[in-house]
Formats: C-alpha cells, sequence, structure tokens
C-alpha cells in the first residue's frame, strides 16, 4: 500500500499540468492515495494495474511561451487555447459539410474504441494475446459494417437500386453481417489457450461493451446528422456549453460538493450551468434555425452524386406567434413572442444536458476510478484523451436520437418505399389500395373515378 | 497452483486439465465455486441404487432427456400463448444462472443494490424488446385501448427513460471501496443481456412466423447434441478440439449427417400441418392466437428433378419434396457445424471461470444454460435466414409506417409505388389525374 503512496506522490510533480478532468487537481490525487483501502477488493491484489501516468506532451512552443506564468495558470491557459482549438476545429467540419462531418465522427469513434481498448490490455496485461487486438478490431470493421449497411441502404435507395452488386449486398446484407460476425466469433473460440482463458473472456466482453457503447451511438449521432445538420451541431454545442459553464460557476461561486465520486463538482455549478445553458441554446437554436444548410435534412443527390441540403424548412423552423402567459407579460409587456418551435424543442434538449449528461461524466469518472487510471489517453494536452471530452455526448446523442424518432418525425419515408418494393406483388397491390383510399379520404387525391379493375 | 484444481467426479470435458488453473493473474481470482450437490430425485435413486455409478449416470442423464423432451412435446400442444411464456421464463432463469455466477466470482453478494439493478436492467431491456414486438402484431389491439396507443406511440422513449433511471441508480450507487465489482457487474449484465435477452426475443420472432420455424431449429440442435453424443460414445476415436476433449470427429461428421436426414424428415412430417406451417396471428375478435391460413408456397409438395447421379442410385426421376425441406439442410448444417461452437465458447467459459456446469437445476444435466448454449446461436442464424431468404419485411408494419408519414411524403411513395405497379404490370395503365 505504501508504495502505490509513494508512486502516486512522485507522479505529482510533473503531472499536475495534465489534469484533465475537471474535478481534479489535489483532488483526485487524494482519491487515489487515500483511496488505498480501496485496494482491498476481492480480486485486485494481483489485478491493480500501474497504468504509467501520461507523459506531458504539450507542445514545445505552447511551453516556452506560458514559461513565466505559475503552474496553476499555466494548467489554465492550455486548457483554454485547446478548448479554443477544438471549438475552431468544429466550426471548421460543420462549414466542410456533412461528408466531411461523418468521417470525422468515424474518426473518433475509432479513436474511442482504441483508447479504451488500450485500457483493456493494460488491465488484463494482455499484451501477449496478439490476436485478441486483430479479433477486436475485426469486431469493430464488423459492426460498423452492419451499421452502414443499414443506414446506406436507406438514405441511398435510388443509388443503391442502380448498381447491381450493391444491391445484392444491400438484399443479403443482414445475412452477410452475421456471417462476417459469426467467422469472428469461432476465431475466438478457435484461439482459446490453455492458461489463458479467463483473460481472454475478459477481453471479449469488454470489446463486446465498448462496441455497445461506442460503436452504436455514433452512428445515432450520423442518423441524428442525416436529419439536419442542427440536430447534430446543437446537441454537442450544448454539451460543451454546458461543460464550460458548469466550470466557470464553480469556479467562481462554487461551494456545495455536488457528488462524492467527483470531488471538484458542485451545486453551485449546476445549477447555474443549467441555466446558462437554457439560455444559451435557446439563442443558438434561434440563430441556426434560419438557415436552410442547417435545417434542412441531408439528402444523396443521386444525378450530382453529392450530398445535398435544400429544402423547404420543415413547420418546425418557420417562426409562428406564441402568446405569453400572463405572468411573464407583465414582467416583459410584450403580449406575443415569435419563436421557432424548435427553440422550445431546444429547451429540451438543454434541460437533459445539463440534468441528466453529467451522469455520463460520472460514469466515465467512476470507470477511470475503478481502474486507477488518470485520463483515457494523453492525445490532448492538459483535457487527456478524445474519450474524455466525449464522455458526456454519448447519453446526448441517444437522447437525441430517440426524441426525434418519438417527437419529431415519423418513419424514414424512403425506408418505408424501399420496404414496399419488396413485399409479393399482391401484398404491395394491397398496400396500394389502402393507401389509395387513406389519401382519397385526406382529399389529397380527387375522389374515386371508378375505374374497370 | 496445483492446490488449485477443484474437478471432482466423472465425466464431462475438461476435468483431466491441469493447466486450465495456472490463469496468469489466477492467484487471487480462482473462485472457489462450490460443486453442486447432487440433487437426483430421491426416487431416481432408489431405483437405480443397483446400477454401477457410470451406468447409473448413463440412465439418470437419459431419463431426464426423455423427460424433457416429452415436456417439449407437450408445450407445443398447448400452443402459441404457452411457448411464449416458457421461453420468458428460460430466459429469466438463464439470466439468473449467469449473474450468479458473476456473483460467485467476484464475491458479490454484500452488493445489495445491484441486484436489484441486475432485475431491473433484465426487466428493462424485456418491456422494450416486448414493446417493439407488441406493436407489430397486436397493432389493431393497440390502435384500440387509449393507454396502449400512448405507450406504443412514444414507446422507445419511455423504454430510454427507464433504462437512463437505471443507469442514473448505478452512477449513485458507486461505492469508494467496491468501483472496479460495480463496473465489473455492471457489465457482466449488459453482455448477459445481450446475448439472452435479445436472442430469446429472436426466437419468439420465429415462433410469429410459424411454429415450424420454432420446433425444427430447436429440433435440429437437440438431434445433433444427442446423435453426437451417439456417434461419439460407440465410433469416437479423434478428439475435436482441446476445449473439449471429450468431442470427437467421428461424432461431429455422424452427428451432422444424421441431423440433416433427421430435419429433412421431421420438416416433410411438420409440413403438413397447418398449425405448425401459419403465421401466428392475433385474432382481434375472439382476442386469441389462431394458426389459420392458406400454407405459402414453402409448404407447397412441389416436383423436383433429381440430378443424375441420385437417379442412377435410387431410380426415380423426380421427387416430390416441400421446399422447407431444402431450408432444412441450411438450418441442420448450420446446426451441426456451428453450433458445437456455441458449446465451445460456453465450455471455455466454465473452464475460465472454474465452474463445472452453470447450475444444478436438472439433474444429471446441470442448469438450464447448459442445455440451451447451443441454441442461441442457431435462434440468431434462423432469424436471420428468415429475414434474408424467406420473407419481406413484414406487410402490417409497412402501412402502419406509411400511415405515420406526412401527407406529402404519403403521397409521394403512392406516386413511386403506383409507377412500380403499372411497370409490372399489376395495375392497368390508366392515368388518372391526381
Amino acid at each position: 500500500m505504501t508504495e502505490l503512496r509513494r508512486r502516486g506522490a512522485a507522479a505529482d510533480p510533473d503531472s499536475t499540468d495534465n489534469l484533465s478532468d475537471k474535478e481534479a487537481d489535489g483532488d483526485d490525487r487524494l482519491g487515489l492515495v487515500g483511496d488505498a483501502e480501496g485496494e482491498c477488493e476481492g480480486d485486485t491484489k494481483a489485478n491493480t494495474p500501474d497504468v504509467p501516468p501520461s507523459a506531458d506532451n504539450t507542445p514545445e512552443y505552447l511551453n516556452k511561451a506560458l514559461e513565466g506564468l505559475s503552474s496553476r495558470w499555466r494548467n489554465w491557459w492550455i486548457r483554454g487555447i485547446l478548448s479554443l482549438t477544438m471549438i475552431s476545429g468544429f466550426f471548421l467540419i460543420i462549414y466542410l459539410g456533412p461528408v466531411m462531418l461523418i468521417i470525422v465522427v468515424m474518426s473518433v469513434q475509432i479513436k474511442c474504441f482504441q483508447e479504451i481498448i488500450t485500457i483493456g490490455y493494460r488491465v488484463y496485461h494482455s499484451y501477449e494475446l496478439p490476436w485478441f487486438r486483430t479479433l477486436s478490431w475485426y469486431f469493430l470493421i464488423c459492426v460498423n459494417y452492419f451499421f452502414y449497411g443499414e443506414t446506406v441502404a436507406d438514405y441511398f435507395g435510388a443509388l443503391v437500386q442502380r448498381e447491381e452488386p450493391l444491391q445484392f449486398l444491400v438484399r443479403y446484407h443482414r445475412f452477410i453481417s452475421f456471417a462476417l460476425y459469426l467467422a469472428g466469433f469461432c476465431m475466438f473460440v478457435l484461439s482459446l489457450v490453455k492458461k489463458h482463458y479467463r483473460l481472454q473472456f475478459y477481453m471479449f466482453a469488454w470489446t463486446h461493451v465498448t462496441l455497445l457503447i461506442v460503436v452504436t451511438q455514433s452512428h445515432l449521432v450520423i442518423q441524428n446528422l442525416f436529419e439536419g445538420m442542427i440536430w447534430f451541431i446543437v446537441p454537442i454545442s450544448i454539451v460543451i456549453c454546458n461543460d464550460i459553464m458548469a466550470y466557470l460557476f464553480g469556479f467562481f461561486f462554487g461551494r456545495t460538493p455536488l457528488i462524492k465520486l467527483s470531488p471538484k463538482k458542485t451545486w453551485e455549478g449546476f445549477i447555474g450551468g443549467f441555466f446558462s445553458t437554457v439560455v444559451f441554446s435557446f439563442i443558438f437554436a434561434y440563430l441556426l434555425s434560419q438557415y436552410q444548410y442547417f435545417v434542412c435534412p441531408v439528402e444523396y443527390n443521386s444525378e450530382t452524386n453529392r450530398f445535398a441540403v435544400e429544402c423547404q424548412p420543415p413547420d418546425l423552423f418557420i417562426q409562428q406567434e406564441y402568446t405569453l402567459p400572463a405572468v411573464v407579460e407583465n414582467t416583459i409587456g410584450q403580449k406575443t413572442v415569435h419563436l421557432y418551435p424548435f427553440q422550445i424543442h431546444s429547451v429540451a434538449l438543454s434541460s437533459f444536458a445539463s440534468l441528466i449528461g453529467p451522469f455520463g461524466g460520472f460514469f466515465a469518472s467512476g470507470f477511470k476510478r475503478a481502474f486507477k487510471i488518470k485520463d483515457f489517453a494523453d492525445t490532448i494536452p492538459g483535457h487527456g484523451g478524445i474519450m474524455d471530452r466525449f464522455d458526456c455526448q454519448y447519453l446526448m446523442a441517444t437522447f437525441t436520437h430517440v426524441y426525434i424518432a418519438s417527437f419529431i418525425r415519423g418513419p424514414n419515408p424512403s425506408k418505408v418505399l424501399q420496404q414496399l418494393l419488396v413485399l409479393q406483388p399482391e401484398q404491395q397491390l394491397s398496400i396500394f389500395n389502402t393507401l389509395r383510399s387513406h389519401l382519397r379520404e385526406r382529399g389529397i387525391l380527387p375522389p374515386a373515378v371508378l375505374e374497370a379493375q | 497452483t496445483k492446490g488449485l484444481f477443484l474437478f471432482k467426479g466423472s465425466e464431462t470435458e475438461g476435468r483431466a486439465d491441469r493447466d486450465g488453473a495456472s490463469d496468469t493473474e489466477g492467484k487471487q481470482d480462482v473462485p472457489e465455486v462450490p460443486v453442486p450437490a447432487d440433487d437426483t430425485p430421491e426416487v431416481l435413486n432408489k431405483a437405480l441404487s443397483g446400477l454401477s455409478s457410470r451406468w447409473k449416470n448413463w440412465w439418470v442423464r437419459g431419463i431426464l432427456t426423455l423427460a424433457m423432451i416429452s415436456f417439449f412435446f407437450f408445450i407445443i400442444y398447448l400452443g402459441p400463448m404457452v411457448l411464449m411464456m416458457i421461453v420468458l421464463c428460460v430466459q429469466i432463469k438463464c439470466f439468473h444462472e449467469i449473474i450468479t455466477i458473476g456473483y460467485s466470482v467476484y464475491h458479490s453478494y454484500h452488493l445489495p443494490w445491484f441486484r436489484t439493478l441486475s432485475w431491473y436492467f433484465l426487466l428493462c431491456v424485456n418491456y422494450f424488446f416486448y414493446g417493439e414486438t407488441v406493436t407489430d402484431y397486436f397493432f389493431t389491439l393497440v390502435q384500440r385501448e387509449e393507454p396502449l396507443r400512448i405507450l406504443s406511440k412514444y414507446h422507445r422513449f419511455i423504454s430510454f427513460a427507464l433504462y437512463l433511471t437505471g443507469f442514473c441508480m448505478f452512477v449513485l450507487s458507486l461505492v469508494k471501496k467496491h468501483y472496479r465489482l460495480q463496473f465489473y457487474m455492471f457489465g457482466w449484465t449488459h453482455v448477459t443481456l445481450l446475448i439472452i435477452v435479445t436472442q430469446s426475443h429472436l426466437i419468439i420472432h420465429n415462433l410469429f412466423e410459424g411454429m415450424i420455424w420454432f420446433i425444427v431449429p430447436i429440433s435440429c440442435v437437440i438431434c445433433n447434441d444427442i446423435m453426437a453424443y451417439m456417434f461419439g460414445f460407440f465410433f469416437g476415436r479423434t478428439p475435436l478440439i482441446k476445449l473439449s476433449p471429450k468431442k470427437t470427429w467421428e461424432g461431429f461428421i455422424g452427428g451432422f449427417f444424421a441431423t440433416i436426414l433427421f430435419g429433412i424428415l421431421l420438416s416433410y412430417v411438420m409440413a403438413g400441418y397447418r398449425y405448425f406451417v401459419c403465421p401466428v396471428e392475433f385474432n382481434n375478435d375472439s382476442n386469441s392466437f389462431t394458426v389459420y391460413c392458406e400454407p405459402s408456397e414453402l409448404f407447397q409438395l412441389q416436383y423436383y428433378v433429381l440430378p443424375s447421379v441420385l437417379q442412377s442410385a435410387t431410380g426415380w426421376t423426380t421427387v416430390r419434396l416441400y421446399p422447407f425441406q431444402i431450408h432444412s439442410i441450411a438450418l441442420s448444417s448450420f446446426a451441426s457445424i456451428m453450433g458445437p461452437f456455441g458449446g465451445f465458447f460456453a465450455s471455455g467459459f466454465k473452464r475460465a471461470f472454474k465452474i463445472k456446469d452453470f447450475a444444478n437445476t436438472i439433474p444429471g444435466h446441470g442448469g438450464i444454460m447448459d442445455r440451451f448454449d447451443c441454441q442461441y446461436l442457431m435462434a440468431t442464424f434462423v432469424n436471420v435466414y428468415i429475414a434474408s431468404f424467406i420473407r419481406g419485411p413484414n406487410p402490417s408494419k409497412v402501412i402502419q409506417q406509411l400511415l405515420a408519414l406526412r401527407l406529402d411524403q404519403q403521397l409521394h411513395i403512392f406516386n413511386s409505388l403506383k409507377a412500380h405497379l403499372i411497370e409490372k404490370g399489376l395495375l392497368p395503365a390508366v392515368e388518372e389525374a391526381a
């Protein structure tokens, strides 16, 4: 135990600058050291991974520029500069368009997967199982293939119908994906080595849980993107804003601790972040709703072979007049107010981001505490790994997707059409008749001129 | 490391494997899972007290096998509703068995919150899946009842909210000294849910397609188990895989051919009955399940011309078969070739965690999970097979989605569909002013 304490203390000077978590400077270290009792779990004596503290990889020029400042302010500056860099990067890729966004989402997903799997390897000392690294990446490719196939088939319907090999792949997509997955499963079973059964099962489970969390949610992000870039930008911005605002409020006004897991979070930060995020999202939604580029569903134009964002803005993005409740009327003095309906939805999104989003962060903190790691990786100076930045985003992506599916849109029309065309002819005919009578009822089609059928 | 053995007694694979004990990280982790007590009912014990222990074991297994198979036939007779309930019970029992192993492995009995949370997650995932199924198949019933309609419209949101509650409870329940244990149990629960619950729901989907799609795959796997065992017992010589020393190539190949033959015969027998062949439908008026329909082409006898090789061998030119019998060959091939991998996976799992059986529910056979380990891969395969080769999307689901779209989208689809049908010649090409 004392050995670990010493190790923790020795890591102090050079890694103070690299703490990525908001909760943290001395607190997390205290958490690690004082948590020596935490070692006395049934299974940890041999298992506590000695994950080496991440080396400081702040670029040289930043180091030189900030030499003069004390270490606390230096840390602040590094985090600030990197935050601004990341936010600018975000705007740049939005400008570059949907294809770029999809590529970036893919890259983030792969990097997060790699970070988590690397942690698994270190925890279980399973570097010497080379098969397993191959298998993990193979499973990642399989699951991605499955999900992309489902998406591509939906949105690229026209393109797919044209090309013969694509048609074959789409028609038997599930079968092909399942066969690929089974091949991986059999490889795993055949690769079981006598002395390492348990390790291998652990890594197998670790890989699958990681896939479940990281890959499914990155695909939900892409589906949100296809709904309209605003459904991608607004949720992500809200989470970033909540992070920053909660940090600032906590920094200036923080007094009451929020949860034992993250000692640096405070109730003041939490509540302040909540209100400021709601206001931010309200304003931000107003700004973005005016541009077709953000509001229109992303569609693939078969003729030009590119993505297009052009449409008649849906009702959600057309300003409407709302009558204010009497209370608010007296305060502001206005009777009605012009709002985009989307702004009201954005309040729901920001409430979720502020209230439930932090639980994703607590989960990640608990995970890091459980496996005695400080950051997921050291990719971003001052911030840790990619996963550290994205831990709150995942819950948000799923929530946005479920929200859209439940409250905003119905099923995807191109997918419905595709399913229709696959049915048996008699079934198509019966659906055609049902649809025709339904449309006639609604007055969309002229009433029946009885034709001889 | 020699002191870490815990194999006792007679048969099953793997007991001779001493080195399985020396995992690199196993020193403190080897769970001393107590060997399940022998709980063969007294009556059987008395009846077999005369025989030697090897034959006694054989008889116990044989009697229990027959009992389980009879039970299987009995519940088929009782109908789809009972089958669904049995599938649900099996699922719950398997989940319970695996979670209990997790508790034993991690000594986490003293985390009471976690037991509650595991069962809560099981409920959530089941609620989600049953909601998806119910909405598809009970569409009319759901539209009638107001509370059901709301539950169905916002189903995903409600399921997600329920899951999130469990997630937040987990985060709030993290206790300082037990972070790692709790994360392990969280991961263990989720993987178990992924394997067991999703696949039991695929079984129910298969069931709704027609009871034959439920019975034939399960029977093929059982037959393959029994046949491989028999062939191995009488002719077994060459070991198949280090994981399961008792499996042999003779058993594997003999089981393969025997199962294919069995599959063809069983399909022939079953394809003649509407009870097995028709999709299970919910009749709104009588509020019960019915299996009544015009058998699809798959279940109507057709003439096939035999390839010349077989012609010379059997002396027939053509043979009358149900197309389904040809599909059954694919199903039984999968059961014989891939099914055992599910068994090897379970063996590896048992070796890794040093347990002999998943539980001791069935005397002579171990737990429910021991009987069903090969079935799970089969259920997924059958579902994927049906989706890819047999049927397209469910028409009632398509109509439901269609009617949920916006009117302009409906019109657009209407026009596309009309053009498609006219092209195929199903509609007369009379252009009405639309």
